[in-house]
């Protein structure tokens, strides 16, 4: 019985990631998408978990799990820094330099 | 024992389910962190300390210890999901993302 409660709330949580993934692509600046990579990576920890109780083997999947937790918030922190110094976060900004390059 | 694992997993799934509404229907950047840094927090500590319960229903040397290390993401969770969520802001301030205003609000 408990296994079917795990394998229900691991597609639920597969359909949010998927729903997660709207805003990653689509966000209006680039900071949407760092805040939905990072939402992604917070389910895939808790869905990592649920993969190693559905497939009992539990032990592998607690390490994978935190190696995850971790390289997301390393990823996040870097992206950060990263877009702190460039001035064009706005998607569309890109868009209006490459016409202006282009006229 | 079942029951309270059942309990705390769908309210971890219940509380992202709010969270991705609302970082795909809030209307600017910071409220859409709002959404995305408390929820998603929240969330993972249920849904992580629920599977850490679960763990624990044969009780042995083993599974304390996986246990344990469950418990570890949880608190890794707590504490690097609002560093993370303040570094954006602190990222989006410097950059100059605009706050959203009702249209017709005094500057």
């Amino acid at each position: 019985m408990m296994s079917q409660v795990f394998l229900s709330v691991a597609l639920t949580l597969v359909m949010l990631i998927f729903l997660t993934l709207v805003r990653a692509l689509g966000g209006p600046t680039v900071l949407d998408r760092i805040v939905g990579v990072n939402m992604i990576g917070t389910k895939t920890t808790v869905l990592l978990l649920l993969i190693g109780l559905i497939y009992e083997n539990m032990p592998m999947f607690i390490d994978i799990a935190l190696a995850y937790a971790f390289l997301n918030f390393i990823a996040t922190i870097g992206a950060c820094k990263y877009f702190r110094r460039s001035k064009r976060v706005h998607l569309e900004d890109d868009l209006a330099i490459e016409k202006e390059g282009s006229a | 024992m079942n029951w309270l694992v059942t309990l705390l997993l769908v309210s971890g799934v219940f509380f992202f389910a709010i969270g991705t509404i609302g970082i795909l229907r809030l209307p600017d950047f910071y409220s859409r962190l709002h959404a995305a840094g408390k929820c998603d927090t929240l969330a993972a500590t249920l849904a992580v300390s629920a599977i850490a319960l679960y763990n624990l229903h044969d009780l042995s040397f083993a599974s304390i210890l996986v246990s344990w290390k469950v418990f570890f993401i949880v608190f890794f969770i707590f504490m690097a999901s609002p560093t993370a969520t303040h570094a954006i802001t602190k990222a989006a301030l410097i950059v100059g993302v605009e706050p959203w205003q009702r249209k017709g609000a005094r500057k």
